[in-house]
């Protein structure tokens, strides 16, 4: 009796360091990125763009990273969701009367959310070269999207297979037709949850560095078109943090520290969305 | 008696189970008919291939016909969305769709015609006295449907089924997600509403069937049991399963 | 009119929903065949388990052994989930059979956050914590000397990655399995972790074993993170304190330079499909694992 009760103790501490250990993890991670990107942080990092000498520790920013990243995710999201959101409509509207067909499509997905995004990468140099296409935003931006696309769909999914039956039903008998009640009551039904799925495959494409490796290119300019190369923060923080300089190490840091920043404000964001945008969300 | 409805040889099948055995009935127009009989008796099921969402789930089969205004609506050329559009449901459950009061009530006549948008406030005002839900609405018809109780959101579905001007209306037992008052304000809708339209109502509670039936159809085990008049199937039933429920031997 | 415009509309987004469908599910597929056949040149001159047996990499010279890399891909990620997996378990049963809500709700946007921390982040924190610790605390404590760039370094970054991702699906598992059932087992006396022990841990075996393998299939792709961390010298290494070079870290830090050299990309190639089929069977296996379970309950 006493053995057992000893055998419970044991496992309840081991318990508790293990959920200890995550927490301390996460909190070791953001603290050293903080504790290590605060000191060369400036207004000058995320407001110019590299200057002659960047590379050597002179003057100049991650301008071009910051903007490249944010050009090259939202393109990427938006383009996603051109093909995830009637894909995930598909799903739940039209063929929610094949569910073992549905079920198959959610098994095939659930295999490839595994996937590298560095096959993706690799893949999508390749067909570049064979197309003859320079590394580009645009190139980055079709690459990513192809990587976030079957998460997207499947997140996108989970939330509108909680529409329940009786309200596709509703909409049906005011005579709407199944793409009015797709766009108008389920998209309006599961806007939080829609949104926050969004907003999750926005932070993958954010990111992820391996991705665009080979296919956007590098460059200090800030893009001006999407035929242009361009750096991304992932690359940035990458490039920087092998540099032999210790100013550009340092400025590594900072980078990762931006990177880090934007990624817990889209953590919040999500929160936020799902906590207060409950208005027209109908709970059965 | 003019029929609405005329049921003929329905059978319908979900994967290999029989759900509804040949099914034989008519429904009279501008009456209240009541599909009675104990839960699982397939009695929503027949309420449902009245306007055809049995096309929603997996594996249906049905044969047979039904003839609504001389068209088999089972066989139609017809767009299915339109013969939806001339029944309105009312669930189980209140349904609202995600967006305000006066939305929903609008939706309907929204996207089925384009022309008279200026009409469409006072439709809806007209709508939402119908089943006297306007003085209680009509201050914040801007806020979402979700606010309103449960008794509010059932007769807001009713509004929202009559706005898309419907000939028949389903319901599939509107009240049981309500309390009494709300309940008794949605039976006396119906009576009222019989003069314009013809009701057809599942439910499995008794007294409401005899408050309300003109004509009652009894179903057990995916058969019509028994169906005729209110009157004559509560005070002269012919088949031993008929005196048998109405006694409350099932329940 | 207006009849004939919704029609069109209706019939316009069905035909792009059908569109984007098959765009999405052929789209793995002509990844695999192209890969396939961008390897194809590599794979004519040798056998295929020449190549994966053979731990002579100098392309220069035409060898091309990928031994180095996969057994180094095997050591970063079965250690990572050695380490990740009791840690998953061990929280999984604090959180859905212990903890308060307080803790919950505290733990669910910590886990959430670990989940989305970009790959690129845990790498500059592997570089700035685990590297250094590991030469100079852990390895001088068995009497050895390393920069800290190592398989161990590796497998650290990497368990901390695919904890949330382990998790996450574990907490589901542990989830769904009936209350009653726990229930029953506390009301014949048996105490809290005795009901733990014997029964939930057994009902949630296959769900654990999917969850693991899905781990797997998880930190075997993983590139960045690992690339900054491991060293990444050519050898088959032979202690978790040696530098390992696993695939992915292979296809980055080559790709897309010395395509001049013969077979090289095609090697590389060949590298981006056993990662894309290595991934794919772990899911399939444990996928399968996980419906096969559902389907006994």
């Amino acid at each position: 009796m006493k053995l057992k009760k000893t055998e419970e103790i044991i496992f309840k501490a081991l318990m508790y360091i293990s959920v200890s250990f995550i927490t301390a993890s996460l909190f070791l991670i953001v603290f050293s990125i903080f504790y290590k990107g605060l000191p060369s942080m400036s207004w000058e990092m995320v407001s110019q763009t590299p200057k002659g000498g960047f590379y050597f520790g002179k003057e100049g920013g991650i301008l071009n990273a910051i903007i490249g990243s944010l050009y090259l995710s939202i393109g990427a999201t938006i383009l996603a969701m051109l093909f995830g959101i009637p894909i995930a409509l598909f799903m739940n509207v039209y063929l929610r009367k094949y569910n073992r067909f549905v079920n198959g499509i959610r098994f095939f997905l659930d295999l490839l959310w595994g996937i590298p995004s560095i096959v993706y990468g690799a893949f999508g140099f390749t067909i570049m070269v064979m197309l003859g296409i320079k590394t580009s935003l645009l190139a980055g931006i079709i690459t990513v999207s192809i990587f976030i696309l079957p998460i997207m769909v499947r997140a996108l999914d989970e939330v509108l297979k909680t529409v329940p039956v009786g309200l596709f039903e509703a909409s049906l008998s005011l005579g709407s037709t199944r793409s009015e009640t797709a766009f108008r009551v389920f998209i309006r039904q599961t806007i939080p949850g829609l949104a926050t799925a969004i907003l999750l495959s926005f932070g993958r494409a954010i990111g992820d560095a391996a991705s665009v490796l080979f296919t956007t290119g590098y460059t200090d300019h800030i893009p001006t078109s999407i035929m242009q190369p361009t750096a991304t923060l992932p690359l940035a923080i990458f490039f920087q943090l092998g540099s032999p300089i210790e100013e550009v190490r340092s400025r590594a840091y900072s980078s990762a520290l931006i990177l880090t920043v934007i990624i817990l404000l889209i953590s919040v964001i999500a929160r936020v969305i799902s906590a207060k945008y409950n208005k027209h969300r109908i709970k059965f | 008696m003019k029929s609405k409805i005329d049921i003929k040889n329905l059978n319908l099948f979900i994967g290999k189970q029989q759900i509804l055995k040949n099914v034989n009935v008519q429904i009279p127009e501008n009456k209240i008919t009541i599909i009675l009989g104990p839960s699982g008796c397939g009695k929503t099921t027949l309420l449902k291939s009245l306007n055809r969402l049995t096309d929603l789930y997996e594996d249906v089969k049905v044969s047979g016909e039904i003839i609504i205004d001389n068209e088999d609506i089972l066989h139609s050329s017809q767009d299915v969305t339109a013969i939806r559009k001339k029944m309105g449901l009312l669930a189980q459950r209140p349904y609202p769709l995600p967006m305000s009061i006066y939305k929903n009530v609008a939706y309907g006549i929204r996207i089925s015609e384009s022309e008279n948008k200026k009409t469409i406030p006072q439709r809806v005002e007209h709508h939402l006295k119908q089943v006297n839900l306007w003085d209680e609405v009509k201050d914040r018809l801007n806020s979402p449907a979700s606010r309103l109780s449960i008794g509010q959101q059932q007769r807001l579905c009713l509004a929202r089924g009559l706005a898309v001007n419907p000939e028949i209306i389903l319901a599939d037992e509107p009240t049981s997600a309500l309390d009494p008052i709300s309940s008794q304000a949605i039976e006396e809708k119906f009576i009222e509403l019989k003069e314009q339209y013809t009701v057809v109502m599942v439910t499995h509670i008794l007294r409401q069937a005899r408050r309300i039936a003109d004509y009652v159809i009894f179903m057990y085990l995916g058969e019509v049991v028994e169906c005729g008049t209110a009157e004559e199937f509560f005070t002269n039933p012919k088949e031993e399963k008929t005196k048998a429920y109405i006694k409350g031997a099932f329940n | 009119m207006s009849v004939f415009s919704r029609k069109f509309r209706d019939k316009t987004a069905l035909f792009w929903m059908i569109i984007s469908l098959v765009i999405l599910l052929l789209m793995p597929i002509l990844l695999a065949i192209g890969l396939y056949l961008k390897s194809l040149p590599i794979l004519n001159g040798q056998s295929f388990w020449e190549l994966i047996s053979e731990s002579d990499w100098k392309p220069m010279q035409g060898k091309f052994g990928f031994l180095p890399f996969i057994t180094s891909s095997l050591w970063v990620t079965f250690l990572s989930v050695i380490i990740a997996a009791p840690v998953c378990i061990l929280t999984a049963i604090y959180l859905t059979q212990y903890a308060r809500k307080k803790v919950l709700a505290f733990m669910h946007p910590v886990i959430d956050i670990l989940a989305g921390l970009p790959s690129v982040i845990y790498g500059v924190w592997g570089v700035l914590i685990v590297v250094p610790f590991i030469s100079k605390t852990v390895a001088p404590f068995f009497g050895l000397q390393t920069s800290g760039y190592t398989i161990l370094a590796g497998a650290i970054v990497l368990s901390i990655m695919v904890i949330p991702f382990i998790l996450n699906i574990l907490i589901e598992v542990f989830r769904t399995i009936p209350e009653e059932l726990t229930e029953a087992s506390l009301s014949v006396g048996a105490t809290k972790w005795e009901t733990i022990k014997y029964v939930l841990l057994k009902k949630a075996y296959p769900g654990i074993i999917s969850a693991t393998g899905l781990g797997v299939a998880r930190a075997f792709g993983e590139t960045i993170a690992v690339l900054m961390v491991v060293g990444n010298v050519v050898k088959v290494p032979s202690s978790i304190f040696d530098s390992g070079y696993p695939l992915p870290a292979l296809i980055a830090n080559n790709y897309g330079e010395m395509l001049s050299i013969p077979k090289y990309d095609s090697a590389l190639m060949l590298a981006a499909l056993i990662l894309f089929g290595i991934v794919l069977l772990f899911n399939f296996l444990s996928r399968m694992a996980i419906i096969r379970s559902e389907k006994n309950q």
